[in-house]
């Protein structure tokens, strides 16, 4: 078993990160995904990580969201640990109980929106706060209509999902995330999978929850303008590791290394 | 030049009366009823043991997966009419004496549960792996996954294999009378015993079976699309 001796089981202090990944390793079999991955999400910031398909940038999500089981290192939120749990002063893998206690902190969305078909708009907004949450229905419809209110889906909060546009879709899955109240919100290309005309609908909602909100906020995108104009840092990533990132000016305006320099024109000849 | 074959002699109770069947008619819609329950109570049966199957094959536990699964196929393998005598003949034996009804209920409800839980098996995988995910994001047990997501849309699908085999239970009853439930062929039997003639007896057998089950195929493609509406798929 892996030692983990040298990690910390808390991080204290004013400005611990809201989200910390020390030398997290993930791989299936022989490949290996992310290597040794060190990554601090301060709270209230709005990171997005860009990179060449395989890079391993959605799995630093499905990580966050524990989708994946670790191999190796170890992940804090809030500073505490979430792939792992303190036993007598040792860091041991996480058990279901321990994993469904600290994920509360963290709302995910997901490329295919994966909103439940058999359920109206606000049904699914409510399915978490009811059952999860214990909220009584009322509660959670009133909290579900106002964050439909908010993405601009209220006029539609009794249709299916089969009845609505991609976009539509997506901006009820950023309700229903934001009804469990997550510290940690995480955005896994959740304009990939939409037709470019109804794109604006959702990045326009995200662009609201930047600004009006105080969330901490992980983004993996192709959408190279919306991730400058709205991320407080942009981390590219190559082969499973963070190549560079900096300020989005910085990073896309003047970018050091070559393999960011060659991502990043590539990605401005394809548009 | 062929009259010989159609001598009396050779169809001597070849004549159908009228009158007779309208007599004994009334006891084989009894038996109907009998017929109906069976079907009903062993296809309950089948319905929530195979479902409790189904999903214990997709447990954490390798032990339970293997019993659960190698249990599915034996009783898959082995004739349902062999598993009712030895319910209702062996089980004595080991002090479990059941009246023909319950062995006939237990026989053959463990029997498509069996056939049942493979159709729930193929119902449950062919929900996407995304509302998995969708549910840990929310934070969701195991338990209310399947119960308020994998379960309702694993259904739909699930409900024409689960409609055939509904026929098929229904055509399976009559396997009951041989430890004597008073269904339909048990009570077809008793009637030609007594008047020696079974013409008739049997043929409004066939007659009923038909009536009821050719219907059933539409009703079950109306259940399910009624279903789907219901839950906005």
């Amino acid at each position: 078993m892996e030692d983990l001796s040298g990690f910390p089981l808390e991080i204290v202090g004013e400005n611990s990160p809201m989200v910390s990944f020390k030398k997290v390793r993930k791989s299936y079999g022989s490949l290996v995904v992310l290597d040794d991955l060190d990554l601090d999400v301060a709270a209230g910031e709005m990171v997005s990580v860009i990179g060449p398909s395989g890079s391993g940038k959605t799995t630093v999500l499905r990580m966050l969201m524990t989708l994946e089981k670790i191999n190796g290192g170890v992940i804090y939120v809030d500073g505490k640990p979430l792939t792992h749990m303190d036993k007598g002063g040792k860091l041991l893998l996480a058990n279901d109980k321990h994993l469904r206690t600290r994920r509360s902190d963290i709302g995910m969305c997901f490329q295919h929106f994966n909103l439940f078909p058999h359920m109206t708009a606000i049904q699914n907004c409510m399915e978490g706060p009811v059952q999860v949450l214990g909220l009584s229905k009322a509660e959670a419809r009133d909290r579900g209509e106002e964050l439909l209110e908010l993405v601009g889906m209220i006029d539609k909060k009794d249709q299916h999902p089969s009845r609505l546009s991609g976009g539509q879709q997506q901006r009820v899955a950023i309700a229903r995330a934001l009804a469990m109240r997550p510290k940690v919100m995480l955005f896994d290309e959740v304009t990939s999978a939409l037709d470019p005309e109804v794109i604006g609908e959702v990045t326009n909602v995200i662009r609201k929850l930047v600004s009006e909100h105080n969330l901490t906020m992980l983004m993996v995108t192709h959408q190279m303008g919306f991730a400058r104009d709205i991320s407080d840092r942009v981390c590219f990533f190559y082969g499973g590791k963070i190549e560079e990132q900096g300020p989005p000016a910085e990073l896309f305006g003047n970018p050091k290394r070559e393999r960011t320099q060659q991502f990043l024109s590539a990605v401005k000849e394809a548009v | 030049m062929f009259d010989w074959l159609f001598m009396d002699e050779w169809f001597p109770k070849f004549d159908w009366r009228w009158d007779y069947t309208w007599e004994i008619l009334p006891r084989l819609i009894e038996a109907t009823g009998n017929t109906l329950i069976a079907a009903a109570a062993g296809y309950l049966i089948a319905l929530v043991l195979g479902l409790v199957f189904a999903l214990a094959q997709r447990s954490q536990s390798r032990v339970l997966t293997f019993v659960v699964r190698e249990f599915v196929e034996f009783v898959r393998s082995t004739p349902l009419l062999l598993q009712i005598f030895f319910i209702f003949y062996v089980g004595p034996q080991f002090g479990i004496t059941l009246s023909p009804w319950v062995s006939g209920m237990i026989a053959i409800g463990l029997h498509y549960s069996c056939y049942l839980s493979e159709v729930y098996r193929g119902g449950l995988d062919s929900v996407p792996k995304g509302q998995w995910e969708a549910a840990i994001a929310l934070n969701m047990t195991t338990a209310q996954t399947y119960k308020r997501l994998i379960i309702p849309q694993a259904i739909p699908p699930a409900i024409p294999g689960l409609g055939n085999y509904l026929i098929g239970i229904f055509k399976d009853t009559p396997m009951l009378s041989v430890i004597g439930v008073a269904e339909l062929i048990h009570t077809a039997n008793a009637i030609g015993s007594e008047t020696w003639r079974y013409l008739e007896a049997y043929t409004m057998v066939g007659v009923i079976f038909l009536a009821l089950s050719l219907p059933a195929a539409g009703l079950i493609r109306a259940f399910e699309g009624f279903v789907r509406r219901r839950l906005g798929m």
